[in-house]
């Protein structure tokens, strides 16, 4: 692997918060340009924070994230919740990342009209936020990240609130945003199936202290059509996935009596 | 996906000739006027007026000791002359008041929300200002402002000042709340974007403080018409620009106890204006998305 294709690298990367909560410990990662990974893990494993310390938002305690040399890291964030301004109308909610830019007013219109398209949202630019559905506001949010046209997404379980429905169908939208626009994207989730869909690869995490303890490439074509998640091969990596995840949230104590079933496992995670 | 937009399209147009339709209605006054919310406190206090009224007149009891509701109004009416410019005095009072403790309160609220350590270092005598009793300084005030302004003004400075210093702290605490109210998330959205202080300030701090602010002002209004009367009371000053306060004052002295109540209704009813016209504003401005200014739909 060149460093021309690499997105990032975190080497070594500790990160203790000031309560002492150890949330990661010498977790290694590389991403490459126009990848999609997904982060799994239990919660408390310390994959939001991961995404954070990508974003800037904080500071690490140990170890260093390098940027690839070709990579002009123009970063986007998906947060949990949708996080719109409650007083501002759709559009004005997208405008923000252009308005905080000082961009030309001529070329904002545009790029917001482009950016709802994107997301189908036209003809909601005058709504508020409290008119929409939860999906929709998150339809908002990543319009919102898309504005700037940036070249890497980092989404902190964007669809975690979201009922099934609506997740798979945002899921299949994002895939295909992706196939277009060649992001790369750093996904955060605890849903298996969602990250088995998703994914060219899935990094299991665990937690206490949190660490990378799998890293699972998914090896199906794109674009994967919905009969993807009812294939064989969706269910084999769901099995794999599942049981990295058993080991992850096993502490050592436990590993030392009776396995825990897969079914527990998962359930605990879902 | 465009089945699932056209759903939503749909819902978004059957709602929208509702709301229309809502403006367009003329009655829709008349059914605010004729509902529950409106006929039953105007019901307890006609019931009210009347026992009292009743109960004077059975009783016969002298108006220096409590005249009846229908003297109390005609006596509004006859005195209005001397009644009427007083109350703008003390009006005027309230407004610069507390148009004062908007901008003050407003500015050091932002200045608080700048420094963890101005906040630290100052608001614990912000908090003295407030607890201080208005009455008991206000003749020092007076006192000192006779210092340095001269005649008739000196008066009108002093008792702004009292006035000011009741509004002040109301509108203060509630916008350092808002401010520092703002959605975390939004926060981090906004350090990913690099926005600065001031872009922060504006796009997010003061949006955020809004429904707070005005939470403020309706409590700091009242208490700037409270603070006037109140130093006013204690400055117990005549001339020709004597306010309402003065008013009530002489009349009790004199035993004019209908004139004394035609200028405490008349007091009464500035302080529930200015609440009502705080309160409109305050749903004006939130209508949009504040749940405080939003009908609940279920």
């Amino acid at each position: 692997m060149t460093s021309a294709n690499v997105a990032f690298t975190l080497s070594n990367v500790s990160k203790t918060y000031s309560n002492g909560t150890i949330a990661l410990q010498d977790l290694n990662l590389t991403v490459k340009d126009g990848e999609f990974v997904s982060l799994l893990g239990p919660s408390g494993c310390g994959k939001s924070t991961v995404l954070r310390l990508v974003a800037g938002l904080g500071q690490m305690s140990t170890g260093q994230l390098e940027w690839g040399d070709a990579f002009r890291h123009k970063l986007a964030f998906v947060f949990q919740e949708a996080a719109l301004m409650p007083w501002a109308t759709v559009e004005d909610n997208v405008r923000l990342p252009l308005k905080l830019a000082g961009m030309s007013k001529p070329l904002v219109k545009q790029a917001i009209a482009e950016a709802l398209a994107l997301v189908d949202l036209q003809g909601f630019e005058k709504s508020y936020p409290r008119e929409l559905s939860g999906g929709m506001k998150m339809r908002v949010s990543i319009a919102r990240s898309l504005v700037t046209h940036p070249d890497m997404l980092l989404m902190d379980e964007p669809f975690g609130a979201l009922d099934e429905m609506t997740r798979s169908r945002l899921n299949s939208d994002l895939l295909n945003l992706w196939q277009q626009k060649l992001w790369t994207v750093v996904f955060v989730t605890h849903n298996i199936y969602e990250a088995v869909y998703l994914s060219n690869r899935v990094v299991v995490m665990a937690a206490r202290p949190g660490r990378v303890v799998a890293d699972i490439p998914i090896d199906a074509p794109y674009p994967r059509e919905d009969n993807f998640r009812t294939s064989p091969l969706f269910t084999s990596y769901c099995r794999q996935l599942s049981d990295a995840l058993a080991e992850a949230t096993q502490s050592p104590a436990e590993l030392s009596t009776e396995p825990r079933s897969r079914y527990d496992v998962v359930n605990s995670i879902a | 996906m465009t089945n699932l937009l056209g759903n939503l399209t749909n819902s978004r147009r059957s709602t929208n000739p509702s709301k229309s339709g809502q403006a367009k209605q003329p009655s829709g006054v008349l059914a605010k006027l004729l509902s529950p919310d409106v006929l039953a406190p105007i019901a307890v206090g006609v019931l009210v007026l009347l026992i009292w009224e009743i109960g004077v007149w059975a009783t016969g009891t002298p108006p220096y000791l409590l005249p009846g509701p229908s003297l109390v109004i005609r006596t509004l009416i006859s005195e209005w002359g001397t009644l009427f410019p007083s109350l703008m005095i003390t009006l005027q009072v309230t407004i610069v008041a507390f148009i004062g403790a908007i901008v003050s309160g407003l500015a050091v609220a932002i200045l608080f929300t700048q420094s963890k350590w101005i906040e630290r270092s100052f608001f614990p005598y912000a908090v003295m200002l407030q607890t201080t009793p208005i009455a008991a300084i206000a003749p020092l005030i007076i006192l000192w402002v006779r210092q340095v302004v001269e005649g008739d003004q000196a008066t009108f400075v002093s008792l702004v000042i009292c006035a000011w210093i009741v509004a002040f702290f109301p509108i203060l605490s509630n916008t350092t709340l808002g401010l520092n109210s703002a959605d975390h998330n939004l926060l981090n959205l906004f350090q990913l974007y690099h926005a600065n202080r001031w872009q922060t300030l504006r796009y997010l701090r003061l949006p955020s403080a809004l429904p707070y602010f005005l939470g403020g002002l309706r409590i700091s209004g009242g208490l700037a018409l409270i603070g006037a009367v109140v130093a006013e009371f204690v400055a117990g000053t005549g001339g020709t620009r004597s306010g309402i306060a003065y008013q009530i004052l002489m009349a009790s002295f004199n035993l004019q106890i209908p004139k004394m109540f035609a200028a405490l209704l008349m007091t009464t009813v500035s302080g529930i204006a200015i609440f009502a016209i705080l309160t409109w504003l305050s749903d004006f401005l939130l209508r949009h998305w504040h749940e405080s200014a939003i009908k609940r739909e279920n």
